[in-house]
C-alpha cells in the first residue's frame, strides 16, 4: 500500500518504512528498562532459588495468586456490574454515579490502606465504638476481621482499581448497538440472559483490558502489601534485593511476576482467538435505558453508592479532617512548587506517552511484523514491574550511556560531559513513559482496532499517505481514546512514587514524594494535606474523563 | 499541522529536560547528599551547617536503591556522601564498591572504633538502642528490667510478644548480633522460640507494637528507643507510650544492642573537601546536641549529653560489639528469618 507516497516524498513521515523504523525505535526505547532488568537477573550475587524454594517461595506464590484472584473477581464484579447499571438502566442518582464511580481512581492505594487501618484496627473508632456498645474489654473478647491480611489487601486494591474495569466496560456497553440487546429481549431472553449471553461477551475485550490493568497495578504495588505485611512475590523482590543485598535475585523474581502477566494475557488471547469484535455500525441510536422496579432501583443505587463511598468518600473525609486539624504542621511554603512539579510532569508525560503510543500503534497497524509487534508487547510490560525495580532498569542503561559518552568525550576532546541523563527530570519522565506506556498503547491499539480497515483503504485510495490518513481519519475518530489515555496517565503520574524517589534530581519534590516522607513513618496526620491535594488534582481528569465518555462512547479506548 | 504542533511540543519537552541537566551540582560551594533518612530528620543539621560555612547541602532522599544509583552513575556521580540509618545499608554501600576510605583525625578521635569502619569506609554519627517495651500493667518493672534478649524465647512469654517484620533492617541487625554472639545454631533456636512467643503475625512499625501493648494484644515488644520520645510528643500516641515501660535488655550480660545512623563518602565525591567539612560538623558539639535534642538519638561524641527525656531513662550498659562484625552476619540472619518462617507468625 504505497499509494500516495510517491508524490509526497519530501514530506515528513509519508512512507510506511519511516513509520516502521520509527515505531521500532520507540518500542525499543520503552522496552529498554525491562530488558535492563532482565540483564540484572542474569547476574545474581548468589542463586536464591534453593533457599527460597525451601522456605518462603510457596507462601509468596500462594499470597500472590490469592491476591490477584481476589482483585480480579472484585474489580470485575464491581466494575462491570456498576457499568451495566449506569449504562443500561435508570435509577435514582444514575447521572451522578456515572462519573462518581471513577473517583476512587484519584486516591493512591497505599494512602487508602493507611486510612482504613486507622479506622478499623483495634484502637480505631470502629472497634472502640463496638467495644463501648457491647462492653467488650480486650481483643480476646470478640472477633473482628484483621485489616492487615490478604483479604484486607484485596479489598483496598479492589476499591481503588475497579474504576479501570468500570471505565472500559461502560464505554463498551454504551457503544454496543442498543438494537443488539433489544433483539435479544424480543427473542425472549430475560435481562440476566441478555447480559450474560449477549452484552458481556461483546464487552469482553474491554473488560479484559481493564482487568489486566488492575492486575498489573496489583503486582507492581509494594506500599500496600508491605504495610499489610502480606508476603507476595512483590514483597519477595524487595526482601531479596534489599535485605539479602541481591539485586539480580530480586530482578529474577520480578521477571517471574512478569511471566504471570504474560501467561494471563496469552491464555485470554488463545481463548478469544478467531473471534472478532468490530462495531456493527458506525452510528447507532442508543437503546433506551430500562426502568427498574420500585425496589430494584434502590438496590441499584446502593450497589453504586457502596464502591464510591468506600473507595472515595470515606478516605477523602478522613484526609480532609486531618488536613484541617493539622493544617499548620503539614503546610510547607514549598507546597506550590511541589504541586507545579507534579502537574508539569504529569501533563508532560501524558502527552509524550500518548504521542509515542499513537506512533507505535499506528506503525504496527500499517505493516505490523512479528519483530515490531513483539517489541511493542514487551514495551507494555512496564506497568507490571514494581516502580523501584523499573527505576533500576533506567539507572543502569542511562548511567552506562553517560559514562561511555563522557569517556569518549574525554578521550577525543578532553572535555568531561559528566552525567547527561542520570539524575535529571528527563530520566524521571522517561520512567513515567515506560511505566504507563501500557495504558496509552492499550488504549490506542484497541481504538485503532475499532476503525474498520475499509475507512483507511478509502482514504488511501483517495490519495492520502499514511500520515495524512492518520491525521485526517484516525485521529479525529479517536479523539476520545486519546483524551482518555492521556487523563489516565496524568492521574497515575500524580500518584507515582518509587521511581520518582530514586531517579529525581537534587532538592526535587513532587506532591507524592513530599507526602511519602511522612507516610513512610506512618504519620498519616502530616501526610493528609499532601495526599488530599493529589486526590484533588486527580479529580479534574476524572471529571474530564466522564465528559469524554458521555460525549461519544464509541471513541473511548 | 497537528503533526507540527506535536513536533514542537516534543522539542520543548526535550529542551526542558536538558535545561535541568547541568543545573544539578556544578557550583562551587556545595555538597551533595544521597539520603535514606527522611529529609525532615536531618535538614535542621544541614541548615545549621550552611549557616556556619555558607556551603549549600543538596539532598536526594529515596527509601531504596541509592547504592544502585551510585553504582550506575560511577565515577561521574555528583553525590559526595551517603546518609543512612542501620549498619546494613552502610555495609551494602561498601560491598557495592561505591564508597571510599576517609582518614580523618577528628572523625577518628570522636567516633569510637566499634562504631566506624576500620578503614574509614563508614562512620556512625548517632546511636539507637533496640529496647524492649514492657506493659506497665502486666509485666512488673523488676521483672522487665531483668530481661535479656535471650529471655524473649522463654516459653513463659508464649503469645505475649509483638515485633515488626523479621526482615526489617532493625530486626535483622539484632538477629545478626545474636548470631555473632552465640553462633548460628543457637541463634536459630532462639529465633524460633521468639517466633513461637509472638502474639500475632509480625506487622506494622515499631510504634505499632507499643500500641498493641496498650490494646492488650501483647505484653512485650521490640522497638527502637527514640520512638518512645516520638510517641510522647504526639497527642494521640502519648497514651501508647504511657502504657509501657522502656527497658534496656541484657544489663546483666553484654549490654543493649546498639545500631547507628551514619554516613559514608562516595567513591566519586566531586566536592570532597566540603564533604569532609560536613562530616566533621556533624560529629561536632553543636550538631551532636541537635541530633540529641531533636531526634532523641544517642550522640556518639563523648561529653554531649543525651536529651532530657533520654537521661530520664537512666544510664545503661551498651553492647560494645563491633558493628562491622554484626554486619557480616546479616546474610545469615535473613536466612534464619526465612527458615523459621518468622514473618508467618506464631501459628506456623
Amino acid at each position: 500500500m504505497h499509494v500516495g507516497a510517491a508524490h509526497n516524498k519530501t514530506r515528513w513521515l509519508t512512507g510506511e518504512g519511516t513509520w516502521h523504523v520509527g515505531g521500532l525505535l520507540i518500542a525499543c526505547a520503552v522496552a529498554l528498562p525491562i530488558v535492563a532488568v532482565a540483564w540484572l537477573a542474569i547476574f545474581p550475587s548468589e542463586n536464591i532459588w534453593p533457599h527460597l524454594f525451601e522456605t518462603v517461595l510457596w507462601g509468596y506464590i500462594d499470597n500472590t495468586v490469592r491476591l490477584m484472584a481476589g482483585v480480579a473477581i472484585g474489580s470485575v464484579v464491581i466494575g462491570v456490574g456498576t457499568a451495566w447499571l449506569v449504562s443500561t438502566t435508570e435509577f435514582p442518582g444514575r447521572r451522578i454515579f456515572q462519573w462518581a464511580l471513577m473517583l476512587p481512581l484519584a486516591a493512591p492505594t497505599y494512602i487508602v490502606a493507611y486510612v482504613y487501618t486507622d479506622l478499623l484496627e483495634f484502637a480505631g473508632p470502629v472497634q472502640s465504638a463496638l467495644r463501648g456498645m457491647f462492653g467488650w474489654q480486650s481483643a480476646r473478647d470478640y472477633w473482628f476481621p484483621e485489616i492487615r491480611s490478604v483479604g484486607g489487601a484485596i479489598t483496598m486494591m479492589t476499591l481503588t482499581l475497579y474504576p479501570y474495569v468500570y471505565l472500559l466496560s461502560r464505554a463498551a456497553f454504551l457503544e454496543q448497538a442498543g438494537v443488539t440487546r433489544e433483539v435479544s429481549r424480543t427473542l425472549g431472553a430475560g435481562p440476566w440472559r441478555t447480559f450474560f449471553r449477549v452484552a458481556l461477551p461483546l464487552a469482553r475485550p474491554a473488560v479484559v483490558v481493564g482487568m489486566t490493568l488492575a492486575l498489573m497495578e496489583t503486582l507492581n504495588d509494594f506500599g500496600t502489601v508491605d504495610f499489610f505485611a502480606v508476603r507476595t512475590l512483590t514483597a519477595g523482590v524487595f526482601n531479596v534485593w534489599l535485605t539479602m543485598g541481591n539485586v539480580g535475585g530480586g530482578a529474577q523474581i520480578a521477571l517471574v511476576m512478569l511471566g504471570f502477566v504474560v501467561l494471563l494475557i496469552l491464555l485470554e488471547r488463545l481463548e478469544r482467538r478467531r473471534r472478532r469484535y468490530h462495531a456493527l455500525a458506525t452510528r447507532h441510536r442508543r437503546a433506551s435505558r430500562q426502568r427498574l422496579g420500585p425496589r430494584t432501583r434502590w438496590v441499584a443505587t446502593l450497589a453504586c453508592l457502596l464502591p464510591v463511598a468506600l473507595g472515595f468518600v470515606v478516605p477523602g473525609a478522613v484526609l480532609l479532617r486531618n488536613a484541617v486539624v493539622f493544617a499548620e504542621e503539614s503546610w510547607s511554603s514549598r507546597f506550590p512548587d511541589f504541586a507545579i512539579n507534579s502537574l508539569v510532569l504529569a501533563a508532560g508525560s501524558a502527552v509524550l506517552c500518548v504521542v509515542l503510543a499513537t506512533f507505535l500503534a499506528y506503525a504496527v497497524r500499517l505493516r505490523g511484523g512479528a519483530l515490531l509487534s513483539g517489541t511493542a508487547r514487551i514495551a507494555s510490560l512496564g506497568y507490571a514491574v514494581p516502580g523501584a525495580v523499573l527505576a533500576l532498569g533506567i539507572l543502569n542503561p542511562f548511567g552506562a550511556f553517560d559514562n561511555a559518552f563522557d569517556g569518549w568525550m574525554r578521550d577525543t576532546l578532553g572535555v568531561s560531559t559528566g552525567l547527561l541523563l542520570s539524575g535529571t527530570v528527563a530520566a524521571v519522565m522517561f520512567a513515567y513513559v515506560v511505566r504507563f506506556f501500557a495504558l496509552s498503547y492499550g488504549a490506542l491499539e484497541s481504538g485503532l482496532g475499532r476503525i474498520k480497515p475499509s475507512m483507511e483503504m478509502a482514504a488511501r485510495t483517495l490519495g492520502e499517505g499514511p500520515r495524512g490518513t492518520l491525521f485526517r481519519v484516525h485521529l479525529p475518530l479517536m479523539k476520545g481514546t486519546l483524551v482518555t489515555a492521556a487523563l489516565l496517565i496524568f492521574v497515575d503520574v500524580m500518584k507515582e512514587l518509587p521511581a520518582t524517589l530514586l531517579l529525581r534530581p537534587f532538592n526535587f519534590d513532587t506532591l507524592a514524594t513530599y507526602v511519602y516522607q511522612f507516610g513512610s513513618s506512618e504519620q498519616l496526620e502530616l501526610s493528609s494535606l499532601g495526599a488530599l491535594s493529589i486526590v484533588a488534582v486527580g479529580l479534574v481528569p476524572v471529571v474530564l474523563l466522564n465528559q469524554t465518555v458521555a460525549r461519544d462512547p464509541s471513541e473511548v479506548m | 499541522m497537528l503533526g507540527g504542533r506535536i513536533g514542537r511540543g516534543i522539542a520543548g519537552l526535550v529542551l526542558l529536560g536538558l535545561s535541568v541537566v547541568g543545573s544539578a551540582a556544578h557550583a562551587g560551594d556545595e555538597v551533595n547528599v544521597y539520603s535514606y533518612r527522611e529529609p525532615f530528620l536531618i535538614q535542621p543539621m544541614f541548615d545549621a551547617f550552611t549557616r556556619e560555612t555558607g556551603i549549600k547541602v543538596n539532598v536526594v532522599f529515596a527509601n531504596k536503591g541509592l547504592v544502585e544509583r551510585l553504582k550506575a552513575e560511577g565515577r561521574n556521580s555528583p553525590a559526595d556522601l551517603i546518609f543512612t540509618v542501620d549498619i546494613g545499608r552502610l555495609t551494602d554501600a561498601v560491598d557495592g564498591g561505591v564508597t571510599q576510605a576517609v582518614r580523618n583525625e577528628t572523625l577518628e578521635r570522636v567516633i569510637p572504633a566499634s562504631m566506624r569502619h576500620p578503614a574509614g569506609h563508614w562512620f556512625g554519627v548517632t546511636q539507637r538502642a533496640r529496647v524492649i517495651y514492657a506493659s506497665k500493667d502486666r509485666v512488673p518493672l523488676e521483672e522487665a528490667r531483668a530481661l535479656s534478649y535471650q529471655d524473649l524465647a522463654d516459653p513463659k512469654w508464649r503469645g505475649r510478644i509483638c515485633t515488626r517484620a523479621g526482615d526489617h533492617a532493625y530486626n535483622v541487625a539484632l538477629f545478626a548480633a545474636m548470631i555473632a554472639k552465640h553462633g548460628e545454631a543457637q541463634a536459630k533456636s532462639w529465633l524460633a522460640g521468639l517466633r513461637d512467643n509472638l502474639a500475632r503475625k509480625p506487622q506494622g512499625n515499631d510504634r505499632a507494637q507499643v500500641k498493641a501493648i496498650m490494646e492488650g494484644q501483647c505484653d512485650l515488644a521490640l522497638g527502637n528507643h527514640y520512638y518512645y520520645a516520638l510517641m510522647l510528643q504526639n497527642e494521640e500516641q502519648s497514651a501508647w507510650a504511657a502504657s509501657a515501660n522502656i527497658v534496656f535488655p541484657d544489663q546483666d550480660g553484654d549490654g543493649t544492642h546498639m545500631n547507628i545512623s551514619g554516613f559514608a563518602m562516595t567513591g566519586a565525591a566531586p566536592n570532597r573537601e566540603n564533604a569532609i567539612k560536613l562530616m566533621e560538623f556533624l560529629v561536632g558539639e553543636l550538631a551532636q546536641k541537635m541530633y540529641a535534642e531533636q531526634n532523641n538519638e544517642y550522640p556518639l561524641r563523648a561529653g554531649v549529653e543525651p536529651s532530657g527525656l533520654l537521661q530520664s531513662f537512666g544510664d545503661f550498659k551498651r553492647a560494645d560489639q563491633s558493628l562491622a562484625d554484626v554486619a557480616a552476619k546479616r546474610p545469615a540472619a535473613i536466612r534464619l528469618v526465612n527458615e523459621v518462617h518468622y514473618n508467618a507468625g506464631p501459628s506456623s
